[in-house]
This record gives structure tokens, C-alpha cells and sequence, in this order.
């Protein structure tokens, strides 16, 4: 396999991974900070053949992304969390139409216009729904940039897999910085047109076919049901089949901390530091966040403290409280609008439910 | 005996579940004929929007998806630009067109979209039960404007999307018609004939508005609708073709 090694920014290598992975079209609109995966785009798709449009607004983008995606193709737009608000309705679009369809949320400060620093604070957002109606995203969240590039082509075939949008949440550090980053040949990734999946649903002119039909109305009484029904069904085979998580020690520490994102590169740093102090500190990071590893805490979480880190009031710690069940307390470590906490903080809290 | 007549193959053999009078089915119909002449009907993909003829697909003959309200034309953009080799055209509604999806409608013209919109203004939301449209006329009576509209009480004019379009220099057709007549209806056909024919000869951003009655909102009979739209509507919306 013909691999090379590479310097980029997260977002760099996501518009990167999306084109290896096949991505012909982007549609997106100027936020901070994602502005990079735009830009490479309007640079990279017309060498490869794929179309680039800086649409009139985050929903326009959404929607023409919908209108390739029913066209077969593989397609995305980016924002950042005030963008992303706004694409609600085409993501609900999107999960109610049965469309594939990528989308990455290189997360800022809110709520509101807020500010531009990095934050976690659209998990909810993005791991509940966010729009209208019962459906999810499988919701990706990389701490790397090589992983960004990989969960990113994960995304595009697992979104065609499921025939449902799929979401990269990065916050903005993992957008901006610059890291060494293994880029595979092309021939070794997923794109050549005889490894994509032929959509047969795809509307691309009734010839030799009846009609497809892509729609998201069901107006006979319980067809809605019945299709909502397909689609927990659906969610329900995901949850078995595509958690992913990333796991240090969480058998027999005294203390799991459950973070995800940049802030498990810093909890990383803050347990590495406390077992040289011969401390037993145990990590968990959900690399999917929806479906969450609620399991796997479930199973570890007994005779342990539980320590949840964000860069938020708390989102991830609602789920986590539920996959601990009550059977043991959950701390909690968190800041907002920008602020996130160092490894003196993280070991300092760490120490306080240890009795260090 | 020559076959002069017959059903269109773009069009489903189906029972029409709009209300008796309503322009819609004419207009469907006429759609599938074009197709149908033009012999497209297997590389054509229609886009449906939010309002009574969402339900479009039950009718036509064709691959079809929805599009949420106001946003056919960004959809329209995507399936066009993935396939240019395909016939792409969205079918609206005054208020998914001029009201919710004024922003999709105007940037996608301003860009030269290769891409037939057919556009129907009956004036009225007819799916929520007759609001307001950004269509209505001064005066008209509706559930939102009950004493008539009244730009006094900045319920603002009759938008003319039309004749902002036609400063866009990309836009290739514009033309405004109505269902009023035997005879109007064939200058309908005509006109949606050429925003198709465009398109195929690749000449950009074509849209045809269709002037169509709704007499369950207009309060008025199917008869008294058609000579409603002779005599009041295009005092506000001059017929014929702008660009």
C-alpha cells in the first residue's frame, strides 16, 4: 500500500479524506472556524471532476447537498455551530428522505453568534436529533487529524450504508491545528466507482424502471408510524453494530474519565501525568457519539468514581449518567464559551474524588 | 383513423384528490404532454414542493423527490450539477417560491441554473387552509387578511418575482401566463414547452408562472375564478413574456 506523510490542518484533512473518499460535491457557506474546508474544495473539485458552489446561505447548501445526494452522488457541506443551526431542517430532510449525506460541524462558541473559540457544545444538537421529528446521525467525533481524515471516510460509507446523514463534530481546535497526518494512495481508499454502492434508488430519470420516488410525506393513517418504526429499526441495528470508542485501563481503575474530542488529547496528558504519581486512572473516549458507548460504561461503571470532561455545561455527561444507571456517581468538568480546561485542572479534579 | 389525443405516458392513470376548479391538475397534465412531445419522460426529474401539489409523484410518471419548503431551486442546483445530462425542473408554489424560498429562487437565477421552473400563483396558501400569499392582491380577502389586504397595515404588495428576476443577466426565459381559457391554456403548454426546450439546448435559467384559480380560498366558483384571472389578477401581473 503506497502511503505518504503529510502536514495539514484538521480541516484540510477532512475536504481531503471526502474527495478520496469519493465525494464529488460540496456546497457550504462562509463560517470561522471551518473556512479552510470550503476553500480547499473550491481549489480540489474541479481537478478530480466534482462540483464546488458557495451557496447563498447554510440552509441553500443543505438542500443542494440533498438534491446530489438524490442524484446518487456522494456529497457534503461543512459550517460551524450557527451554520449547523440553521441546516436543521435539511438534515431532518435528509434522515426522513432516506438520503445519505455528510456533514461536518467544526464546533464554536454559543449559544447565539457566541464567539469563535473552540467548544463542544453542539452535542446535543447533534447527537438527539437537532431537527424536526425522530431520527439520528450517526455522529462522529475524531481528537486527531489523522483521525478526522479516517472517521471522515468512515462517514461517506457508512452514510451510504444507512442511507442517513452522518456528522463529523470536531471543535475548532482539531479544525485548525496542524499535524502529521498518513494519507493512503487513492487506489487504497474507497474511491473507484465499482467499490461505491450502486443506489437503485437514486433518481436519476425512470428508464427502463417505474419511477423512484424520494419523499419524506406519509399521510395515510400509520404509514408514518410504520416508516418511523423502519427507521428505529434501522437506529436500533447501528447501535449493535457501529459503537466505537477508544479504551485505557477501564476495568480496574479507581477513577474513568470519559471525554471525547481534543479534550481526551488533554485528559490523555492528565492520566499519563497521574500514574507516574502511581495513581490508577482509567479513560474512556467515545469516537462515535451517537450511537454512544453506553454499554461498555455500563459494564465498568461499578466501585469506580466517574469523571465526565467537556467543553460545555455538561451534554455528554447526560448520556453518560444514563449508561452509569445510578450505580455510581458522576462527577462532573466543564467549561464554556471558549474556556477548556488545563491538565493542571483535570488532575487536580481527578485527585479531589481519588482522595490524593 | 388518426390518434390525435390520448393520455399522456408521463402521467399516472390516477383520481385526482385536488378540489374541482383547481388549475393544478391542468397544469400537471400539460407538463406530461411537453414531456412527453419532447420525448424526456426518461431522463426528466421532477421536483415537487410543500403545498397541494406535494403530491405531485402520485401523478407523474417520473423520478421524484419532495424538497422541504422553498428550497426546489438549491435542489434543483444539486441534482443539476451532478447530472448535467438531465432534465431538472421544480414545481411551485407562490409561497414556496416568492415567500419562503425567495433566497433559493433569486441566487439560483442569478447563477444562469440550466434548470425549468414552473411557477403557479393562485394568490393564496391553499394546503394551510388560505393565508395570505406574498401573491395575494390588494384587497383580496383571506384568513390572515381578513379585511382585505391593505398595504396600509404593512401587509405589503403583491410581490412580482418575475419582474425582479428579469434584472438578473444569467436568467435566460421568463415568462408570466394564465389558466383563464380554452385558449390560454394552449399559450400555458406553449410557454412551459419552451422553458423545457431550453434547457436541452442548454441555454440556462428558464421559469414559466402559471396563473392558476383555487376557488375553494378565492371564494368563488370554478367559472367565476377564470373570469376573476381575465379581468382582476392581470391588472397586478401582466401576461406575456418578460425576458
Amino acid at each position: 500500500m503506497k502511503t505518504k506523510k503529510i502536514l495539514m490542518t484538521g480541516n484540510e484533512a477532512m475536504a481531503e479524506a471526502a474527495i478520496q473518499a469519493g465525494c464529488r460535491f460540496y456546497a457550504g457557506y462562509p463560517i470561522t472556524p471551518q473556512n479552510e474546508i470550503p476553500a480547499y474544495f473550491a481549489n480540489h473539485m474541479p481537478e478530480v471532476g466534482g462540483v464546488f458552489i458557495q451557496a447563498e446561505s447554510e440552509i441553500s447548501a443543505i438542500n443542494m447537498v440533498f438534491g446530489a445526494s438524490a442524484a446518487g452522488k456522494r456529497a457534503m457541506t461543512s459550517s460551524s455551530s450557527p451554520g449547523i443551526s440553521l441546516k436543521q431542517e435539511g438534515i431532518s430532510y435528509l434522515a426522513g428522505c432516506q438520503l445519505p449525506g455528510v456533514i461536518i460541524n467544526v464546533m464554536r462558541g454559543g449559544p447565539g453568534l457566541g464567539n469563535i473559540s473552540p467548544s463542544q457544545a453542539d452535542y446535543f444538537q447533534a447527537t438527539k436529533g437537532g431537527g424536526h421529528g425522530d431520527y439520528h446521525m450517526i455522529v462522529f467525533a475524531p481528537s486527531s487529524v489523522q483521525e478526522a481524515f479516517d472517521l471522515t471516510v468512515l462517514a461517506f460509507d457508512l452514510a451510504d450504508k444507512y442511507r442517513m446523514p452522518a456528522m463529523i463534530l470536531v471543535d475548532g481546535f482539531i479544525g485548525q491545528m496542524m499535524e502529521p497526518l498518513v494519507v493512503h494512495s487513492p487506489q487504497s481508499t474507497v474511491h473507484s466507482k465499482s467499490r461505491l454502492l450502486t443506489k437503485k434508488w437514486a433518481l436519476t430519470g425512470a428508464k427502463n424502471r417505474k419511477p423512484n420516488v424520494i419523499r419524506s410525506l406519509f399521510l395515510a393513517e400509520g404509514r408514518l408510524e410504520e416508516f418511523n418504526e423502519e427507521l428505529q429499526n434501522k437506529y436500533t441495528r447501528i447501535k449493535n453494530k457501529e459503537v466505537r470508542f477508544e479504551a485505557d485501563n477501564i476495568e480496574d481503575c479507581d477513577c474513568l474519565v470519559v471525554s471525547y474530542g481534543i479534550m481526551a488529547r488533554i485528559v490523555s496528558g492528565a492520566i499519563e501525568n497521574l500514574k507516574k504519581q502511581k495513581l490508577n486512572i482509567g479513560s474512556l473516549r467515545p469516537i462515535t457519539l451517537w450511537p454512544f458507548p453506553t454499554d461498555i460504561i455500563r459494564k465498568v461503571a461499578k466501585n469506580k468514581k466517574i469523571l465526565v470532561v467537556e467543553m460545555s455545561a455538561g451534554q455528554m455527561l447526560e448520556d453518560c449518567l444514563l449508561a452509569v444507571n445510578g450505580q455510581a456517581k458522576v462527577d462532573f468538568l466543564g467549561r464554556t464559551g471558549g474556556g477548556i480546561s488545563s491538565e493542571e485542572e483535570i488532575i487536580k479534579k481527578i485527585k479531589s474524588l481519588v482522595g490524593r | 383513423m388518426d390518434k390525435i389525443y390520448s393520455h399522456p405516458k408521463s402521467l399516472h392513470d390516477t383520481t385526482t384528490h385536488y378540489c374541482p376548479g383547481c388549475g393544478h391538475g391542468t397544469i400537471h397534465k400539460l407538463i406530461c404532454q411537453v414531456i412527453d412531445e419532447l420525448g424526456i419522460r426518461e431522463k426528466t426529474i421532477a421536483i415537487a414542493p410543500v403545498g397541494c401539489a406535494v403530491l405531485a409523484y402520485d401523478y407523474w410518471n417520473l423520478d421524484t423527490t419532495e424538497a422541504a419548503h422553498g428550497r426546489a431551486t438549491a435542489v434543483a442546483t444539486g441534482l443539476k450539477r451532478t447530472q448535467p445530462e438531465k432534465i431538472i425542473f421544480t414545481y411551485q408554489g407562490d409561497g414556496d417560491l416568492a415567500a419562503i424560498g425567495t433566497a433559493e429562487t433569486i441566487h439560483c437565477a442569478n447563477r444562469g441554473e440550466n434548470i425549468t421552473v414552473i411557477f403557479v400563483n393562485n394568490g393564496i396558501y391553499g394546503m394551510t387552509g388560505g393565508q395570505m400569499a406574498p401573491t395575494t392582491l390588494i384587497g383580496q380577502k383571506t384568513a390572515t387578511t381578513p379585511r382585505g389586504r391593505n398595504v396600509n397595515l404593512g401587509e405589503g404588495e403583491p410581490l412580482k418575482l418575475l419582474e425582479m428576476l428579469a434584472v438578473l443577466p444569467r436568467v435566460y426565459y421568463l415568462e408570466r401566463t394564465a389558466i383563464c381559457s380554452p385558449r390560454s391554456v394552449l399559450n400555458v403548454k406553449r410557454a412551459i414547452k419552451q422553458a423545457f426546450s431550453n434547457q436541452i439546448e442548454n441555454k440556462g435559467f428558464s421559469l414559466v408562472e402559471v396563473i392558476s384559480p383555487c376557488p375553494t380560498y378565492w371564494n368563488k366558483s370554478a367559472a367565476d375564478c377564470l373570469k376573476w384571472i381575465e379581468h382582476e389578477v392581470v391588472k397586478t401581473y401582466p401576461l406575456g413574456r418578460l425576458k
